[in-house]
């Protein structure tokens, strides 16, 4: 464990800092402390942010010192270490997506910068699932890893004013979903009728941070079919599990 | 009840914060005047955290239909009730047909006002605070324009003797804005004159802040390989500087993650000094330790303490003198 550092953000902040890469096994671990962390919830800890490397911890420092905490939370580095053995398993939430046409305008784009016929795409982009590496940027944004180099784009030259909610984009060898309707550069090849973020629910966020999503290929009747449902509010996300760190090709 | 005459230039609903959601990528918003804010609510009488008005540089008008309490505090924006001036940092009663008005702010940039019972808009996800990137909370998820009703909560019994915050408590607004500052987390990505710059130089406010973040020109803080890092968390008060070395203060709309170098967090309590701040003004860093950001914290708590015992003792279940006497210092 001597390869974790923590350090100081603020008053009220502690960076557990696992090492300074992109990496399932290193965000694996972020989450696996947050969660152990969560099931405690020691009552000075006020908020857990997990990020690719990092697990911010906020806390109350009237309530406890940093150095108390900071023992705290070795100790629960060291349960972690203890129960590493353990098969730790990340729930996957399926993200339904009409590929191209005008919800995915820049799917032939990819398609002939990486000299692969559109169905191609489609067929790799939904051949496994992501990881949740963390969200940011927007509300609900995820940083997801494990998207494959051979469907690989550059962000456009020109970014777009405004992107539709629901819009799955690739910038380099990253994939995403844009959760709101915003401005943005990277290649849209789909859109989901799922609303990534919701407000007015009692449980506003579709997934969290430490999550997998599996896209999965639906044609333009399906989309407004669901569409349907999530406005009516009947529609239910369909989940599975996988195992942590681990290619998640066969989950769901 | 109140009816807005004049939004003035940015005019929104806060209150202490929409705090639980950072893991999902929520900023936490909220006002940026924690002080200003919480003063106001205690003298009006309410929770400390509870709703108020933010206004921006320039404050807006405001009708009262019927009679209410609130205060003002922070930036002094030469308020006016029926044309006579207001006195900044109190409360007093305002009674019905009443029309509240401010202009510039003539020192400092943010000012609040806190009605008794706190404005009725909805929570959304725990908070009435307005994030408008994101047309979430707040008065329909925006800054306020003229012909918005704003409802006002309902509470106990109304005050109405004037209160005024205690001198010891009114906090100076110069051009000069010192912030003490904890290193880290990556405060190691500088060079020693990148670190010495930051403590030693003065910095300008440019005219790029808002609720997001406030940019200081001035001098450079130099890296001493790159400023990008893998993105991870940050909150207001965060020191980021990007690749050109000019510091960027993140402030209480700002994002939950970002993606360059941070040589440190100014301490929330000095968070406030800072929301005061205004383009041209110059800004000192000054190095701090967790002890003397703890003690800052408890001599900020205290200062509430104490004007809530005041507010509570005070001429409350005296004799009513609407408007007349002079303001009881709490």
């Amino acid at each position: 464990m001597s390869n974790i550092n923590i350090v100081k953000a603020g008053e009220q902040g502690v960076v557990v800092d696992f090492g300074d890469v992109i990496e399932p096994g290193v965000n694996a671990r972020v989450h696996r402390l947050a969660q152990l962390i969560s099931g405690k919830m020691p009552h000075e800890i006020l908020e857990l942010v997990p990020t690719y490397r990092s697990l911010m911890v906020y806390f109350d420092p009237l309530r406890i010192s940093r150095d108390a905490l900071t023992d705290k939370i070795r100790l629960f580095l060291d349960s972690d270490a203890e129960s590493s053995e353990k098969a730790d398993t990340a729930t996957v939430v399926s993200i339904p997506v009409c590929y191209g046409g005008e919800f995915g305008p820049d799917l032939e784009f990819v398609a002939s910068h990486n000299k692969l016929s559109v169905e191609e795409v489609v067929e790799i982009h939904t051949s496994r699932a992501y990881q949740v590496y963390m969200l940011g940027f927007t509300p609900g944004f995820p940083y997801l890893g494990g998207m494959s180099d051979r469907i690989a784009a550059p962000r456009l030259a020109q970014p777009r004013v405004v992107i539709p909610a629901g819009s799955i984009g690739i910038a380099g060898s990253q994939t995403g979903i844009y959760p709101i309707q915003s401005p943005g550069g990277w290649q849209l090849i789909g859109r989901t009728p799922l609303q990534l973020f919701n407000p007015g629910s009692a449980d506003p966020f579709l997934f969290a941070a430490g999550n997998y999503l599996r896209f999965t290929a639906i044609d333009a009747g399906t989309f407004q079919e669901i569409l349907r449902q999530v406005e009516s509010g009947s529609y239910k996300p369909v989940t599975g599990t996988v195992k942590q760190g681990e290619d998640a090709a066969c989950a769901l | 009840m109140c009816t807005v005459i004049k939004p003035g230039m940015l005019t929104t609903v806060q209150d202490r914060g929409r705090t639980g959601y950072r893991a999902f990528g929520m900023p936490v918003s909220g006002v940026m005047d924690r002080y200003a804010a919480t003063m106001a609510n205690i003298l009006a009488g309410n929770e400390p955290g509870a709703a108020v008005l933010e206004m921006t540089m320039l404050g807006g008008t405001f009708r009262f239909p019927s009679e209410t309490y609130l205060a003002v505090c922070g930036a002094d924006m030469q308020g006016t009730l029926n044309g006579k001036k207001i006195q900044n940092w109190s409360a007093f009663y305002v009674p019905a047909n009443s029309e509240l008005s401010f202009g510039y702010a003539v020192n400092g940039c943010r000012s609040y006002i806190a009605f008794y019972g706190g404005i009725e808009v909805p929570e959304v996800m725990g908070s009435r605070s307005t994030y408008t990137r994101a047309g979430i909370g707040g008065f329909d998820g925006r800054a306020l324009k003229a012909d918005d009703v704003i409802e006002i909560g309902k509470a106990g019994e109304m005050p109405c003797a004037p209160r005024a915050l205690s001198y010891h408590h009114l906090p100076k607004y110069g051009n000069e804005v010192r912030l003490r500052v904890i290193p880290g987390p990556q405060d190691g990505l500088f060079t020693a004159e990148g670190l010495q710059s930051l403590f030693s130089k003065s910095f300008t406010v440019s005219s790029r802040n808002d609720r997001m973040g406030v940019l200081l020109e001035g001098p450079t803080v130099e890296h001493a390989s790159g400023a990008d890092i893998i993105s991870d968390a940050l909150s207001a008060g965060a020191i980021q500087v990007p690749g050109d070395g000019h510091p960027i203060v993140m402030m209480a709309d700002c994002q939950t993650t970002g993606g360059y170098a941070k040589i440190g967090f100014v301490i929330g309590p000095d968070l406030s000094r800072l929301a005061q701040a205004k383009a041209g003004d110059s800004v000192t860093f000054v190095e701090c330790s967790d002890q003397e950001a703890v003690a800052a914290l408890a001599a900020e708590k205290a200062a509430y303490e104490k004007t809530a015992v005041g507010v509570s003792h005070g001429p409350l279940g005296g004799a009513p003198v609407k408007g007349a006497a002079a303001s009881k210092e709490v």
